[in-house]
């Protein structure tokens, strides 16, 4: 109370008070708790309370076997599960020695890029309803609702798809999804200039924007930062590139990056990489070969020899990895999960010092932070 | 001077173009369905709580707790029990019970049936204000079904075709 009649009074110099940012509750699950330090407006230190939402995924994976892991995979990053089931199912591919046939990991490619878009969508609008814009997130949603309502009628489910299976996938594309995709295609692209001429030009949003919350390459090596915000602080560094994976090698895209450092650099960097998805979707759809969707010979009852495997995946917020270690029995002996959130956040300590609460919150969106994925 | 004039003027650019964009939205169809005045039509794949599949001919649940969908689920929220009757060639079914409040409508148990005795239901409206609910019985639920045989058949050879 009296940190507060000192802020009225105008009487903050050196004085400091707390402030919790954000709620915490376990029903409203996916929200961050900060307890900032506060100098009158300006932040001494942001410090991130993490642990609400833990459910020991990790521990989870080693008393089930290893299918039974599967739909655990969809509930790390709620936003981008195809990505999480991928990084799962490639280690004990790996680890197994399964190979998936082509149809099925050109299928893989196209839902986890529609899941990226799908992602990134959500984060366009919510950090866009961070800084106070609300109509920009009913335009996102409804987008994105037309990415849901194919993946739902391809893999039964909205977001927690559990949709790859070890050495394939469960089910086939249909015509229908074949149809929709390409249709979403064409729809997006004229969306992504209208997103660009409502927002990206908007000078309320570039001031809010260009210059706040630098964070240097060095900082992002430093924490392990990984995804759209390394690549907004001028490091190309992106999986499908740096070691690609299922046949990211046979498809043209660019890694989008930007030098600057900024918000406005991340925020560009998740536009453009909308905009590479499309074009990975359409090339994928173009070379999608027959064939069957499952490889022949899986066993029922896994077990994969042992030993330890690692398999990593550019996610919709960075490098995801996924190490197993098997000791051939039925159940995983480990699994460790190497989440791109958790990195992303860990810096958010440091590059908050000294900036002005509204513009710390700026930063925080622009990290796109998925609370279940820095827990897990 | 000069400065503030031009960012005065992309203010009021940014103002209209942003004004524009809205204003054509408004002239565009409805893409909110007025749920629960009108529903949607859940997709063939639409995976909500599992039930058992009657058999067309017999009657009775295809099931013959063979324990495949307890073994497969991660969640551990189903209960098989079933019994060798005299004359029958396999065991029938006598309780399936499902604790959806454990669920998490992976498909596993589907999946893991080799005779196609389970399938998702299209029910999505599952609210209630007791726990009890959600421990399904749905040996009991098929049974209590039994009047109108006539009416699931239609459906179940739509489903096939």
């Amino acid at each position: 109370m009296s940190a507060l009649s000192a802020l009225s009074s105008g009487e903050t110099k050196g004085e400091t008070f707390v402030i919790n940012v954000g709620p915490q509750h376990p029903a409203t699950h996916g929200v961050l708790r900060l307890k900032m330090t506060m100098d009158g407006e300006y932040i001494t230190r942001a410090e991130p309370v993490c642990g609400y939402i833990h459910r020991m995924h990790e521990k989870m994976g080693e008393n089930r076997t290893w299918a039974q892991f599967l739909p655990n995979t969809g509930r790390i990053d709620y936003l981008a599960a195809m990505a999480y089931s991928h990084a799962y199912v490639g280690a004990v591919e790996r680890a197994a020695g399964i190979a998936a046939p082509p149809r099925a990991e050109y299928i893989r490619v196209i839902t986890s890029e529609l899941n990226r878009i799908s992602s990134h969508l959500v984060w366009f609008g919510a950090f866009l309803l961070d800084l106070g814009g609300f109509t920009p997130l009913l335009y996102a949603f409804d987008d994105r609702e037309k990415i849901l309502d194919i993946l739902e009628a391809l893999t039964g489910s909205r977001l927690t798809y559990s949709y790859y299976r070890f050495g394939g996938v469960c089910n086939d594309v249909d015509d229908d999804f074949i149809r929709g995709t390409r249709e979403f295609v064409a729809f997006m692209r004229p969306r992504m200039k209208m997103y660009h001429s409502l927002v990206t030009d908007n000078i309320i949003l570039r001031k809010r924007l260009i210059g706040i919350g630098v964070i240097s390459a060095e900082m992002c090596r430093q924490y392990g930062a990984t995804g759209p915000v390394i690549r907004g602080s001028g490091v190309g560094y992106d999986v499908r590139k740096s070691e690609p994976y299922s046949v990211y090698r046979d498809l043209d895209f660019d890694v989008p990056v930007y030098p600057e450092g900024d918000c406005m650099a991340r925020y560009l960097v998740r536009m453009e990489e909308m905009v590479q998805s499309l074009r990975i979707i359409e090339q994928a759809l173009d070379k999608l070969p027959a064939g069957p969707v499952m490889a022949s010979g899986v066993p029922r009852t896994l077990k994969p020899p042992a030993g330890d495997c690692c398999f990593a995946v550019e996610a919709a917020r960075g490098r995801l990895l996924v190490r197993i270690v098997s000791d051939n029995k039925e159940m995983p002996y480990r699994v460790r999960l190497r989440t791109p959130s958790f990195c992303n956040l860990s810096l958010y300590e440091e590059a908050s010092q000294g900036m002005m609460l509204p513009d710390a919150l700026a930063l925080l969106g622009s990290l796109d932070l998925v609370i279940p994925d820095i827990d897990r | 001077m000069k400065a503030l004039l031009k960012e005065i003027g992309s203010g009021f650019h940014s103002l209209v173009t942003g004004m524009r964009i809205t204003l054509g939205q408004f002239f565009k169809p409805q893409v909110t369905v007025h749920y629960p005045h009108e529903t949607l039509k859940m997709p063939v794949r639409f995976r909500g709580h599992i039930e058992l599949v009657r058999d067309p001919q017999t009657g009775k649940a295809i099931c013959f707790a063979c324990k495949a969908c307890e073994k497969a689920c991660p969640s551990d929220c189903i209960i098989v029990e079933g019994v060798k009757r005299e004359g029958e060639r396999r065991k029938s079914v006598t309780e399936f019970k499902l604790d959806f409040t454990k669920c998490s409508l992976c498909g596993s148990c589907v999946e893991a049936c080799k005779s196609e005795a389970i399938r998702f239901s299209k029910d999505y409206n599952l609210a209630s204000v007791s726990k009890e609910e959600f421990i399904m019985d749905l040996f009991k639920r098929l049974e209590s079904e039994q009047p109108k045989p006539p009416q699931a058949q239609p459906e179940q050879s739509k489903e096939a075709a």
